[in-house]
């Protein structure tokens, strides 16, 4: 989120109670007024729907991911034990798979999971320098925090905030960055 | 948005707030250390030097240290290394299977249950680098090219299936428990008070902010992330009963083994989550989270896998009987009846009659029962264990090679060791990391919650809580 310029000005709904955040995620959209984001301590199912974000394709890079590996042990293990020295074990052939199953399961398992948190991290701009944009600071905690982006809104500050209070929110802020 | 049926009992007690969630929790991070954590850390660490020195020891003179011979090749270091290994399945189980069975008690224990995990796989790890005599060529397991003097790794071997799923099965692990973690030092971070502890939460908790879009795809990554934990932690135990059962030696050449093994791994492994929990409950005055509904659950599960692991056995005597093959027969024969009847008396007793004793109300909702029981049936599974590998190797097809096993005082020093290692860990996570994963646990406060506020955040703390009276004897 380092692409907001530093005049971004913002104005945020803060909520006590996430069924409220929910309702007034429809309210608020339905005034007419865009969200930026909604920050919550917790997830929230609908929360994403409710705001019109797509659905991740994330599922589509880890199947990728697994393949990957899968096809990398197979690889590996027809290089190893069916071209490079291939040796007759037990009588069976070379390329005796059904016992390289196991290996190719696990090497499955390990590129999903790397493979999708990296791809995780990546597409949400998450790392160990990253300075989070927080629009409050208990919305870590216990609040539930509605953003509003003035720049990409229509109406008055006065306008939002109204809407924004009508919803149920506790408290208005406004956050310049 | 949770609809729960208002029979059901609730999750966490004392009508917790989402404030109070956080509080509680970060109250022991954020907090000196206690009196109680400052001894047990200093115990387990002069435990843990101690361990290091033998285990050095170990190495500087070789395995001729421990009491193996030439007919018992195999004894201590195997045994601790599956003991561990199966501990850690209670971890994942925890929280990769019974996420996708949709049990919401999981959320109170599952971080202090996968650190274990993880922790109790370090230790099980250390065993394979130790029984290697010579660790520093421990990268020889690894299928690497014929530079380096060997043929390649022989993929036809369960050793070296073993060698990848220790391995997936410790990183998976420890990516799932990271990702789970990372929104609570989130929390941890935007509480904090000193520069130090802003910058090292600040980075661990890797910029996160808690938008509706990233939570949409984290809790998608959680839902794959246990999806493919689940086959994984099964296949980690079936492969290590195979480094058994694909062997021909009578005893360990069993086609029940991976079944069996599994089973033992989530009994074994249910008993160490308790007794962690039961202490860390009581230290970290987490009764609201811990409560009596999580001990009679893991309860249950402790009976139901220990039944198993009992049907494994007599299934064991029954097909070795009836294999008809007199090499099969005696090694059970002599299991139960020769020089070692006290270790497979000490496995039966311990870990078949022991978890029966739980389907009795009172028991497995009783503290002292649940802590004594579970470590009883730690000892038993680490005697299932040297039961397998020491009576199946001692008496061989040649009665001339005929031998016993004695532990040295280095056998028994390199398992203190890995108690050490295992404490030392585990003690550091519950100071400095959130021993209870709060965003899950805020999650299903409003279902679990003993009253239904309207506003859960808006409860005032010390309000007067109604607790149902209908809940005692629904499940």
């Amino acid at each position: 989120m380092s692409h907001h310029n530093d005049s971004a000005k913002f104005l945020v709904g803060v909520y006590d109670d996430d069924e409220v955040v929910l309702k007034a995620v429809t309210e608020v959209k339905s005034a007419g007024v865009r969200i930026h984001e909604v920050y919550t301590p917790f997830p929230i199912h609908g929360l994403d729907v409710a705001l019109g974000h797509p659905r991740t394709r994330i599922g589509i890079a880890a199947f990728l991911f697994g393949l990957t590996g899968f096809l990398t042990m197979v690889s590996l293990t027809y290089y190893t034990m069916g071209y490079d020295w291939p040796m007759i074990i037990g009588g069976k052939d070379n390329y005796a798979y059904p016992a390289y199953i196991p290996v190719m399961f696990e090497l499955t398992v390990l590129f999903t999971a790397l493979g999708m948190v990296g791809t995780f991290l990546v597409s949400n701009g998450l790392g160990p320098t990253v300075k989070p944009l927080m629009f409050d600071l208990r919305s870590t905690d216990n609040k539930f925090v509605m953003a509003i982006d003035l720049s990409k809104n229509k109406q008055s500050e006065v306008e939002i905030a109204s809407v924004l209070r009508a919803s149920g929110a506790a408290e208005v802020n406004v956050k310049q960055f | 948005m949770h609809v729960t049926s208002p029979v059901r009992t609730p999750l966490v007690t004392g009508g917790k707030t989402y404030a109070d969630v956080t509080e509680d929790i970060c109250k022991q991070v954020e907090g000196k250390p206690t009196r109680e954590w400052t001894i047990a850390f200093v115990i387990s660490f002069v435990v843990l030097i101690y361990g290091t020195c033998c285990v050095f020891w170990t190495w500087w003179e070789g395995l001729g240290v421990w009491g193996l011979n030439k007919t018992v090749g195999w004894a201590w270091d195997i045994t601790n290394f599956v003991w561990w290994v199966g501990i850690g399945h209670a971890g994942t189980l925890i929280s990769a299977i019974l996420l996708l069975f949709r049990m919401k008690y999981r959320t109170s224990i599952n971080r202090a249950a996968e650190a274990m995990t993880i922790f109790a796989v370090l230790c099980a790890a250390s065993f394979i680098l130790m029984h290697m005599g010579r660790p520093w060529l421990a990268y020889w397991a690894l299928p690497l090219p014929n530079a380096f003097g060997s043929l390649w790794v022989n993929f036809n071997s369960p050793l070296v299936w073993d060698v990848f799923a220790i391995s997936t099965y410790f990183t998976v692990s420890l990516v799932f428990w990271y990702m789970g973690l990372v929104p609570d030092l989130a929390t941890i971070r935007d509480r904090a008070t000193s520069k130090v502890s802003r910058y090292i939460y600040g980075a661990f908790s890797l910029g996160w902010n808690g938008g509706a879009k990233t939570w949409a795809r984290y809790e998608y990554i959680s839902l794959i992330l246990a999806g493919i934990s689940t086959p994984l932690v099964l296949s980690v135990h079936t492969i290590v009963s195979m480094d058994f059962a694909t062997s021909v030696i009578p005893g360990w050449h069993t086609t029940i083994f991976p079944p069996y093994f599994v089973a033992g791994a989530i009994f074994s492994g249910f008993a160490m989550v308790q007794n962690l929990m039961l202490i860390t409950r009581v230290v970290f005055k987490l009764e609201d989270y811990i409560t009596f509904e999580h001990i009679e659950s893991m309860n249950k599960i402790i009976t139901l896998t220990g039944s198993i692991v009992g049907v494994a056995y007599i299934t064991e005597f029954f097909i070795a009987w009836y294999s008809g093959v007199e090499y099969e027969r005696y090694a059970f024969l002599n299991r139960m009846l020769g020089p070692y009847w006290w270790a497979y008396w000490a496995m039966m007793t311990c870990n078949v009659i022991s978890p029966q004793l739980f389907w009795s109300r009172k028991i497995r909702r009783s503290v002292t029962w649940t802590f004594v029981l579970s470590v009883i049936v730690n000892i038993g599974m680490w005697f299932e264990r040297f039961v397998i590998i020491v009576t199946s190797l001692h008496r061989d097809y040649l009665p001339s090679s005929w031998a016993m096993f004695s532990p040295t005082m280095f056998d028994i020093g390199d398992y203190i060791f890995s108690f050490g290692l295992f404490f030392t860990l585990f003690l550091l996570f519950a100071k400095f990391l959130p021993v209870i994963n709060m965003f899950e646990v805020k999650a299903i406060i409003r279902s679990a919650s003993e009253k239904l506020p309207k506003s859960v955040s808006g409860v005032a703390k010390g309000e007067s809580v109604t607790s149902p009276t209908f809940n005692k004897n629904v499940e």
